[in-house]
This record gives C-alpha cells, sequence and structure tokens, in this order.
C-alpha cells in the first residue's frame, strides 16, 4: 500500500515535470477560476480547466447548436468575472435574455454579426489580442489548421478563453485547439417524477484534449450551476457529484 | 448678409467657357410647347431680353442670340454649391432662392476685422471665381435682402431700426408678390417711406396681412429664420492655414492641433465625441472629407488621431488646402464619473483597449454589426431587449430570468404544422421543415399579449416542448380557438 502511494507521488512528479516542458503551468490566476464543471476538470492537464487557450466545439443541427450555446455560455459565467466577452457569430440568432439563465450578465457581453469567412477569423484573432476581454466566442464553420494555429497564437499572447463553436461541421479536419467538445442534447432532468421539461441536460464528450484524457459526461444545468454525473469512457456507471456553482 | 447674384448660372457658364463673355445667350427651357428664357447673360439683358419671354421673340430682338439648353433645378444646384463654399466664412449659410444666399454671420465678422472687411472679402473672392454680386449686411434678413437688391450703395445697415435705410426703396424691396407690387404702384407708392407710417389697420385692409408680414420681418418685429444647407455642428473647430498645404504630415500636424482644442472644449462641456468630421477646404473649391464613428463617448485626441489618421490617405490635396474644419456632429455626455464607472471591468488602459478594438471592428464590418443589449420592460420577446446606444450605458431595470427563454431566437417565427389533441394542450408532434418531431415533454403555456398601446395582433402561447432527443424547443399558438384553427409558430431553441 505505501509502496503503492509512493509511486502514484513519483509518477505525478514526473507528469508535472512533463506538462511544464510542453508548456502547461498552473498558475495561481488559471487556479482561480472554477467553472464548475467537477469531475470533467479532471481530464485537463494539472486538473484545471485551461483559460488563455482555444476550445472547439462541434455541433450538428440547431438542437445541438442551441445546446452547445447553453453549455458555452454556463463556461463563461465563470471566465466573465474578469472582464466582458465577444459574442461573434454569421447572423444575430442569440437571444441575450436566456444568458442570465447560464449566471452572466448579458449587458456584458458583446454581439458581432459577421458575414464573411474570412472577416469572421480576422474579428475573432483581433478580439482574442485583446486583453480587456476574459472571452470570445466565434461561430466559424471551416476552420482550416492554419487559422486554428493562428487563434491559438493569438491568445498565448494575451491569455484570453476563445470557444470556437462550428456549427454544421462534418468534417472538423485537424486544429491546433486544446480541445474539442461535442455537446449532444438528453432529456432534461426533473426532480422528483414531476411533469414538465425539467432542468437542461447535455451529453458532453471531450472527444479530443491535448495532454489530457478525453471522456463522455451528462451535464445538467441546475439553479446551482453545473451538475456533472460522471459517465466518463472508462467508467460507465453514472455516479452523480455535485459541483459548486 | 444678404448677397445677390443676379446672373448666377449665366456667370458660372462664362466662367466654364471664357468666350462666351461678349457673347449674348440665354438658358431657355421648354414650357407648354414653347422655349422660355429662364436665364439671360449681361450682354442679352443689356439688349432688352430678360427672363420669362419666348426664345423666338428673342432671336427676333438679337438674330446671333445663342439660345442653350437649361437642366430643370439648375439654379437650386449651383446655388446649394455656393452655399457650401461659403462655410467657410460662417456655419450658418442658406440659399435665398431664385437668386441669392443668406448668410448668419453672427459672431463672424471679428475674424476678419470687422464686418466691412469681412464683406470684402466674400465679394472679392465670389467676383475672382467669376460671379456679380452685390451683398449687404443688416440686422435683419428682410432689410438685407433689400439692400443688396435695390439699395444704391449696399453695405452695412448700421446697427438699430434697420428700416429708417430702407425707406427711399422701391416696394418690391420688401418682397412683395407680383399682384401686390402692381397695386402699389398703380396708387403712386413708391418708396417704402411713403406707406410706412399709414397706420397698420388701414395698410391690413388694403394690402392684406402679407404686407404687414413682411414689414415686420424686415423691422425685426416677425422671426424669420434661414434653413441653413448644412445644420451648423455645435463642437467645431477651424484651422486657416496662412500657406496652402499639401502634404500628409502636414494634415496630420493641422489634425492633432485641431483635435487638441475640440477635446478640450468637449472637456469643458462634458462631453465626448461620437462621431467626427474632417473637411479639408481645398483653394480651388472642393471639399475633401473623412470620417470616423466610435463606440463610445471619446475625448481622447491620441485615440482619436489614431482613427483618423488611417484615413488621410483618402484626402486628395490637390494644389493645396486652406481650411481645415474639424466638426463633431454627435455627442454624448461623458463625465469623468462615468469613465470610472466603465472602468469597473478592469483598469482604464484595458478599457481602452476594448474601445479600439470595436473601432477597429466596426471599421472593417461596419458599426451596426456590434450590438450589445439592455433589458427593455416589454413581455412580448422582440421588444424584451433593446439596444444600447453606448458602451457605458448601465441597464435601467433587472434582466428577468423567472421565465424560460430560449437560447437561439429566431429572428422570424416559422411556420410549423402540428397535431394537437385537444385545445389548450401542447402538440404530440410537430413538422418542421419536412422534418417530425414527437414530443415527449412540455411546460406550459405561457400566454403573451400583444401590447395594444404598441401594436394591434393575435395572442401568443408558448409552450416549451422536448423532443426524443432531449431537444428543447419554443412553440407558439398564434391567436385562441375561435372559428378559424389557429396556426403555429416554432420560435426558439433552448439549450
Amino acid at each position: 500500500m505505501n509502496q503503492c502511494a509512493t509511486n502514484r507521488e513519483q509518477i505525478q512528479a514526473l507528469q508535472q515535470e512533463i506538462l511544464s516542458m510542453q508548456g502547461f503551468h498552473a498558475t495561481a490566476e488559471t487556479a482561480q477560476i472554477d467553472t464548475g464543471l467537477g469531475p470533467i476538470q479532471q481530464a485537463f492537464p494539472n486538473h484545471t480547466f485551461p483559460t488563455g487557450a482555444i476550445h472547439e466545439f462541434l455541433s450538428l443541427g440547431p438542437g445541438q447548436a442551441a445546446a452547445t450555446a447553453g453549455f458555452i455560455a454556463g463556461l463563461l459565467g465563470a471566465l466573465m468575472q474578469k472582464g466582458p466577452c465577444l459574442w461573434i457569430s454569421p447572423c444575430p440568432i442569440i437571444f441575450p435574455v436566456a444568458l442570465k439563465t447560464f449566471g452572466l450578465t448579458p449587458d456584458q457581453v458583446i454581439f458581432t454579426t459577421v458575414s464573411r469567412t474570412k472577416d469572421m477569423l480576422w474579428t475573432v484573432e483581433e478580439a482574442l489580442k485583446c486583453e480587456a476581454l476574459a472571452a470570445v466566442v466565434g461561430e466559424v464553420r471551416d476552420l482550416g489548421f492554419t487559422p486554428s494555429r493562428r487563434l491559438q497564437l493569438a491568445v498565448e499572447q494575451s491569455r484570453v478563453t476563445g470557444f470556437i463553436h462550428r456549427p454544421g461541421c462534418v468534417q472538423p479536419g485537424s486544429t491546433a485547439c486544446v480541445s474539442r467538445w461535442q455537446v449532444r442534447p438528453l432529456p432534461g432532468l426533473s426532480e422528483d417524477g414531476l411533469p414538465g421539461v425539467g432542468f437542461p441536460q447535455w451529453q458532453v464528450t471531450l472527444s479530443k484534449v491535448r495532454n489530457g484524457k478525453p471522456g463522455a459526461w451528462q451535464v445538467g444545468w441546475t439553479d446551482t450551476g453545473f451538475k456533472v454525473a460522471a459517465m466518463s469512457l472508462q467508467s460507465r456507471e453514472p455516479m452523480f457529484t455535485q459541483a459548486a456553482g | 448678409m444678404s448677397i445677390w447674384l443676379p446672373f448666377a448660372v449665366t456667370d458660372k457658364m462664362t466662367a466654364l467657357q471664357p468666350e462666351r463673355e461678349k457673347l449674348p445667350f440665354v438658358l431657355a427651357a421648354a414650357q407648354r410647347g414653347r422655349m422660355i428664357i429662364q436665364h439671360a447673360n449681361p450682354v442679352a439683358s443689356g439688349k432688352g431680353i430678360c427672363a420669362g419671354m419666348a426664345a423666338a421673340d428673342a432671336r427676333a430682338i438679337l438674330p446671333d442670340l445663342e439660345v442653350l439648353p437649361y437642366a430643370e433645378g439648375f439654379t437650386e444646384q449651383l446655388l446649394r454649391e455656393l452655399a457650401l463654399w461659403c462655410l467657410r466664412f460662417t456655419p450658418v449659410a442658406a440659399i435665398d432662392l431664385p437668386d441669392g444666399l443668406l448668410l448668419d454671420i453672427s459672431g463672424c465678422a471679428h475674424l476678419w476685422g470687422g464686418e466691412a472687411t469681412y464683406r470684402e472679402d466674400i465679394l472679392a473672392q465670389l467676383t475672382w471665381l467669376g460671379y456679380r454680386v452685390r451683398a449687404a449686411v443688416a440686422d435683419t434678413i428682410g432689410a438685407a435682402w433689400a439692400m443688396a437688391r435695390f439699395g444704391a450703395e449696399p453695405g452695412i445697415v448700421p446697427p438699430g431700426n434697420p428700416m429708417d435705410a430702407l425707406l427711399p426703396l422701391p416696394p418690391e424691396a420688401l418682397r412683395l408678390d407680383t399682384l401686390l407690387r402692381d397695386k402699389m404702384r398703380k396708387l403712386g407708392l413708391r418708396h417704402i417711406g411713403s406707406f410706412i407710417h399709414m397706420p397698420r389697420t388701414v395698410l391690413r385692409r388694403r394690402f392684406g396681412q402679407a404686407l404687414l408680414h413682411r414689414i415686420d420681418q424686415a423691422q425685426g418685429q416677425a422671426i424669420e429664420l434661414p434653413e441653413p444647407v448644412q445644420a451648423p455642428a455645435t463642437f467645431c473647430e477651424r484651422l486657416p492655414c496662412p500657406e496652402p498645404i499639401r502634404t500628409a504630415n502636414a494634415i496630420a500636424f493641422a489634425l492633432k492641433t485641431l483635435l487638441e482644442r475640440l477635446c478640450r472644449q468637449l472637456l469643458r462641456e462634458g462631453q465626448g465625441l461620437r462621431s467626427a468630421e474632417l473637411k479639408a477646404y481645398r483653394i480651388d473649391g472642393n471639399v475633401q472629407q473623412i470620417a470616423i464613428g466610435t463606440n463610445r463617448p471619446v475625448r481622447n485626441p491620441m485615440h482619436l488621431f489614431k482613427l483618423l489618421e488611417q484615413k488621410i490617405a483618402c484626402i486628395a490635396p490637390g494644389l493645396g488646402i486652406e481650411l481645415f474644419l474639424l466638426e463633431a456632429p454627435v455627442v454624448a455626455p461623458l463625465s469623468v464619473q462615468q469613465e470610472t464607472l466603465w472602468a469597473a471591468w478592469g483598469s482604464n488602459g484595458e478599457n481602452t483597449a476594448l474601445a479600439h478594438l470595436l473601432d477597429r471592428v466596426a471599421g472593417r464590418v461596419g458599426a451596426g454589426a456590434i450590438r450589445r443589449y439592455l433589458p427593455a420592460e416589454h413581455y412580448w420577446p422582440g421588444r424584451s431587449i433593446k439596444l444600447a446606444a453606448s458602451l457605458a450605458e448601465t441597464p435601467a431595470t433587472d434582466w428577468r430570468c423567472d421565465r424560460p427563454r430560449p437560447i437561439y431566437l429566431l429572428p422570424e417565427p416559422e411556420r410549423i404544422e402540428v397535431s394537437v389533441p385537444l385545445p389548450d394542450y401542447p402538440p404530440l408532434l410537430f413538422i418542421h421543415k419536412g422534418q417530425r418531431y414527437k414530443i415527449t415533454k412540455a411546460d406550459g403555456p405561457e400566454r403573451i399579449e400583444q401590447e395594444w398601446w404598441l401594436e394591434q395582433g393575435l395572442v401568443r402561447d408558448y409552450y416549451v416542448v422536448e423532443d426524443e432527443e432531449g431537444a428543447r424547443y419554443w412553440l407558439f399558438r398564434s391567436g385562441r380557438y375561435e372559428a378559424d384553427e389557429p396556426e403555429w409558430f416554432l420560435h426558439g431553441f433552448f439549450a
């Protein structure tokens, strides 16, 4: 037993060393931000949600796109403590009133409508370079490797967190983003079998994560924030844990 | 100040083609099947040809008369151009159809060292451009108009009662219509002085209210406001150049000087600039213009300079620029307190960084593309948000989150086919764009009434429904179950 513990410690120390060599530092700033994702954070290097990085979200159809927007909004709620956010999309479809439900102040979100992909990438990149912003959400369907690399380089300077939502993207290809998520809607969480729609619930799949462990979880959004039912690929049994919201 | 350009149109033609100067020519337009003379040049006028004659009659008087076509509205266009040109002398210039200009010169003349030199400068410049011109300065528009056209020596009417100077002038000087003028002449009233002292009641009975109104206008007892060709900007700075400017560096320097002055002026008034226009008046009469807009009130000269600097390349200096005018047509209050309020998100430096970013984005994709919303006190979904006028505007009321609202709201509700078991029940399934969605759970209805004081229309009963896969939709039934089957719409997607 004792031997086992020392082995684990050694492995952890080695992992930390490798991570720091790869540029992942568990800085005080990143440790402060609690996204409320609970068990999902275990999947990331250093067990913290990587801020100052680009996250990629894939979705098919309006239902999945709306679920993805909701999940991003939930993440933004935690990130936007430190500043405003720019939400760039090809058409003005986000309804700001609903963002309040996800714990962010809708008047701190600046919406930008950009229709051409070229202008969109330019705007996202310029926004990611702006340190006054806490986060940038961009809806870009087609993102090649080179543009994604440019975006990643921009955030490495400014430490802004970028969310790239790619609605209707069938062939995602390879990108330089730190993670690739997919959010699918699941039947809602209703308490004690009460009738009605209940709280939204999603199946969140982290299909790619740099230096982390991919997984899948059932995530609900309740009044107190994310409620993650761990359903990672390793252990299929749901294990409910209440996350701090 | 009233400027009379009796031959404005023909002078313009002569300026364009100097060989016409000694030749008689007229401009004529077709009216009721005849060519009627609209404008005659001084040579033709000297031979007794005047506007209103038929071109054929004029040819009979003067066989070598040249008749040129006249385009409708040319006079007004020309006067408007001249009025815009006059903006270098005063911020308020108006056109005075059919043949004059009006300038409000209050507070301008001292820049030229007095009204006399001011008037002479304007006359000299207009004469240099080739116009025959007479101008008079007076306290009222009516008096200036009369003196410019009928005064023996138009000049400056001394302050006081302007009517004293008008006494020897004919009644036409009061801008009377032809009928009234003929009546006066028939009665032997050849000077204003011969009837001005008559009792007002007598004048009204004989000549009507119009005459009294004109007298009042000339005396300054009735208010008369010229309609400026361009609304004067309250915040405006001008920089005349002693030598014409041609280089980009010099323009940048002029711009910096103007911005510093303008920002000082804005600071005194507690305002910030939302848009700015730089106008460069070239010596050949052309006006070059660049404009910028900002996302929040700004009075930081450096930031404004950076925005305008990008556009300096658009200015074509031509032979040189003699005057710069920097205007702020749109301003918004910007107090020192508000600057700190906005900075609650971070230091002021970061805040400026955000404003700079948005200004750059607006420059690339258009200012309309950037929106920020504030809550509005309406239940109707489309009206429950309003656009924030600026980055600094804070919500007046709280955001409501007591009712479910979808994260994706379609700009226009889309028609769906539904199957409903009972009235006032949520549907069992709906078909949207050819795809069938089976509903497993539903919440509602939430009835939202039209706000009748804003718009008339049907009520909506909104349902939150969930399909088999767990995707959630916002549906509504438009109208009640009455004679017709009500229509159903899809209005949004929940997260």
